[in-house]
């Protein structure tokens, strides 16, 4: 049974709610259960920024949940804020281009990668959470790649259109990194 | 609903009961004018031929039974919201007629930012404002309009200016706002301010009916009872004193509306 | 229709729509906003009525006006607002006009914050305005169950000449969940308004639509009407869902979000062997107070959640009137209570009945 509690928390810019959209469209597009809630305080004006997607076989109950199993970090007060919250066995993806810790944990695997360098070498640093989505995605397995680059490409605003391609490259990146 | 009168051949029936007024005693005090302001609109839906089309807004304040006296369908706002529930009602009855009826209390104190809200959204309704610088149904207490020294049940010593605020002048207030095409004061105090004051509430009913934007006909009026005074002396009163601190005239008139053709 | 990821506020909004909603009303606040900004633009394309107000003062009184004429219309806003509408809600009670009114909860008491919270229960169920009335009042627990009940609620209020709100909180109307929207319902035609409404007298008698009864007798009549159709909106309209509670020894209580909440805590108590069940009121007035009697008859213990200082606790109390302890866990000021928390109380009430 697939049912992954998934938190992804970074700056307000660097596209955390999206990412957990994109996660959400694909949980759907695979046919599973999904929730995404926001944090929606004063703190997304340009604070960090984070939500909660839970993407489930089964009917989902608590949408709001205290350990997650899965946490994406952009950022150093979210690395500092979610990986001691994170569930044993569960998974760590962290963007160590602005996270300048260790994880401390054994219990957890921790993938650590320069998120926000790739994206930067790929044209634009704030593709970031998608490298770092493409980690996710490829080390639980909750999703395919395929399908994420998919609801990317039919979700992506018209504004964003030219980051399509180097948003896939990004995927596929952060994808190999965690393999 | 008027009375079968057999008119002779060789005569013409020159007065009547206006057909959008029932036949009822109005509860009003002897010497208020009220029944006089409710007769012009009357008139003025009889002569537009508007009364199945026409839906007012009854406040709350003395004019609050004012749908027992008129003969079209009618809604009782809440105390200072008639225009806000009127705004509703026209959104979705766009082809019909509506009108609010207001006092001092209702419109210039508890109802301001409705009231210039509606105005300054332009809409297509008519607002006949009863000003008479006291609050009637509850019994005389001071009102936004009220005059400086002017005694009431909660100014006992008279209106302080300083403590209580200044006589608030709604028609130059609504006059500002660009969505408002016809705001104008009248007296209904003597035969010729009378006249001269039906005509204007036709032409704010007019206004509404061509679309041209909201319209506002403020009535300075009397109230012999909690004035003190009796209903000659109080005709003479406000003549005086209102009108030094609420002077007559239209303040504002967009072109369209002047362009205006009577239509009889 | 397929189903789709969508965020509560926006979902209630365009359902609405689809609903046959022919006039909106409201003023922006947060957590609601996203419904008002969906309508500004889709009530407007769809050639309906869409107006943001100067206040809530003001949207409630266009709703009340617009309802008034035999229309669909709505106003949705979070508890602050809520607590400037309490004057339209009553008249419009008053009046037997039909309305609905969408909370989105938020912390208070004051200016509050703006994280999900359940403490307007008191306010919407009994609380809505002066004079004796109840608003029917839907509690949804997910987005899909939001939409529903805004179909619903047009429907009660049509059918009753009511006022029906619905309860949501501030993590319903944020949320994003897959969820199917209803086919588009067409707009009742004119001529189809009911013969109360107040569209011009035009060929019959005028149409009076008030509050205002003077004489002691003749409101007291009019709220005999009242309450009798109160009555019987409490016999027909109570609605509840339950889990696993046929064999339950444990009966949690929640609704809304912490209603969601705690079919996660059955699931966990379940798996520890603890016979646990939920029931999830869906109408709060009128409240399962039958249902909660007969379970109460055969439960050890009863437990309360909320997001708020146990106000539905007050109503689980007078239902369950002493056939078992009735203990409650709360929190407030926007806190959502977690799993684990619930799991524990719910614990101590196992340690305590047993």
């Amino acid at each position: 049974m697939k049912h992954e509690e998934t938190i992804i928390s970074g700056f307000g810019g660097q596209g955390a709610l999206f990412a957990g959209q994109l996660l959400a469209y694909s949980g759907m597009a695979e046919a599973m259960h999904v929730t995404w809630i926001p944090s929606y305080g004063p703190e997304m004006r340009g604070g960090t920024a984070n939500c909660t997607v839970i993407v489930s076989d089964e009917e989902i109950g608590a949408p709001i949940i205290r350990y997650p199993t899965c946490a994406v970090v952009l950022n150093l007060p979210s690395m500092q804020k979610y990986e001691p919250l994170v569930k044993p066995g569960g998974v760590l993806i962290v963007n160590e281009s602005l996270v300048d810790i260790q994880s401390a944990r054994d219990d957890i695997r921790v993938i650590t990668l320069p998120a926000s360098d790739i994206a930067t070498a790929l044209g634009n640093p704030r593709m970031a959470n998608l490298v770092a989505l493409g980690a996710l995605a490829q080390a639980t397995g909750l999703v395919a790649l395929e399908t994420v680059a998919a609801q990317l490409e039919a979700h992506l605003s018209e504004r964003q259109r030219k980051w399509l391609e180097p948003n896939k490259a990004a995927l596929q990146k952060g994808a190999e990194l965690a393999r | 609903m008027s009375v079968a009168v057999n008119i002779p051949e060789n005569m013409d029936l020159i007065y009547k009961y206006p057909d959008a007024l029932t036949e009822v005693s109005t509860h009003y005090c002897p010497g208020c004018v009220h029944g006089i302001v409710h007769r012009m609109v009357g008139e003025v839906i009889d002569e537009l031929g508007i009364r199945g089309q026409t839906i007012g807004v009854a406040p709350v304040g003395c004019a609050v039974l004012a749908y027992k006296y008129f003969d079209v369908d009618f809604v009782e706002a809440a105390h200072g919201r008639a225009l806000a529930m009127a705004t509703g009602i026209k959104r979705v009855n766009p082809d019909k007629v509506v009108f609010t009826y207001q006092g001092d209390g209702d419109l210039a104190a508890i109802g301001t930012a409705e009231t210039v809200h509606a105005a300054n959204r332009g809409e297509f309704l008519t607002t006949i404002f009863i000003n008479n610088a006291i609050y009637g149904m509850t019994g005389g207490q001071m009102a936004p309009t009220t005059l400086p020294g002017m005694v009431t049940t909660s100014s006992p010593t008279g209106r302080d200016c300083a403590v209580a605020g200044y006589p608030i002048q709604m028609s130059e207030i609504l006059a500002q706002t660009a969505g408002a095409a016809y705001v104008t004061r009248e007296m209904a105090l003597d035969m010729p301010s009378i006249v001269k004051t039906k005509k204007a509430i036709k032409r704010a009913f007019q206004c509404q009916i061509a679309g041209l934007g909201f319209a506002c006909v403020e009535v300075l009026a009397t109230c012999p009872t909690n004035w003190n005074q009796d209903p000659w002396a109080s005709l003479e009163w406000a003549k005086e004193s209102m009108t030094e601190h609420f002077p007559l005239g239209t303040f504002k008139m967009t072109d369209a509306v002047k362009a205006l053709k009577w239509r009889d | 229709m397929a189903k789709e990821l969508l965020k509560g506020n926006v979902a209630f909004a365009e359902a609405a729509l689809r609903n046959g909603l022919e006039a909106y009303f409201g003023y922006p606040i947060t957590p609601q906003s996203e419904a008002l900004e969906h309508l500004s633009g889709r009530m407007i394309e769809e050639g309906r009525v869409f107006l943001q107000a100067e206040s809530e003062v003001a949207a409630i009184n266009m709703v009340y006006g617009a309802a008034s004429s035999g229309v669909r219309t709505m106003t949705s806003t979070s508890g602050p607002g809520l607590a400037l509408m309490a004057e339209g809600l009553s008249y419009i009670a008053g009046s037997e006009v039909p309305a609905v009114v969408v909370n989105i909860m938020r912390g208070g008491p004051g200016l509050g914050n703006i994280q999900p919270s359940q403490a307007d229960y008191f306010f919407m169920t009994k609380t809505a305005g002066h004079g004796d009335f109840h608003p029917i009042v839907l509690a949804p627990s997910s987005v899909q169950e939001i939409i529903d009940m805004v179909g619903l609620a047009f429907d009660l209020a049509d059918k009753y000449r009511t006022l029906v709100l619905i309860a949501g909180d501030g993590s319903i109307g944020q949320m994003m969940e897959s969820a199917e929207l209803p086919p588009m319902q067409p707009l009742r035609p004119e001529p189809d308004r009911p013969d109360w409404a107040i569209v011009g007298a035009e060929g019959r008698a005028p149409n009076l639509i008030t509050s205002l009864y003077l004489g002691a007798q003749n409101l007291e009549a009019v709220n005999l009407r009242l309450q009798a159709k109160l009555q019987e909106i409490r016999e027909n309209e109570v609605r509840y869902q339950e889990y696993e509670v046929e064999d339950a020894e444990l009966l949690l209580v929640a609704y809304g979000t912490v209603g969601r909440i705690c079919t996660t805590v059955v699931r966990e108590a379940r798996k520890a062997g603890k016979k646990v069940g939920l029931l999830r009121p869906q109408t709060l007035w009128p409240f399962p107070d039958a249902r909660l009697a007969e379970l109460g008859a055969r439960v050890r213990g009863v437990l309360v959640a909320e997001m708020s200082a146990g106000q539905m606790l007050e109503d689980v109390e007078r239902a369950i009137a002493r056939q078992a302890p009735v203990r409650f866990h709360g929190r407030m000021g926007g806190v959502v209570p977690m799993v684990d928390e619930i799991l524990a109380d719910l614990d101590k009430l196992d340690e305590e009945t047993r």
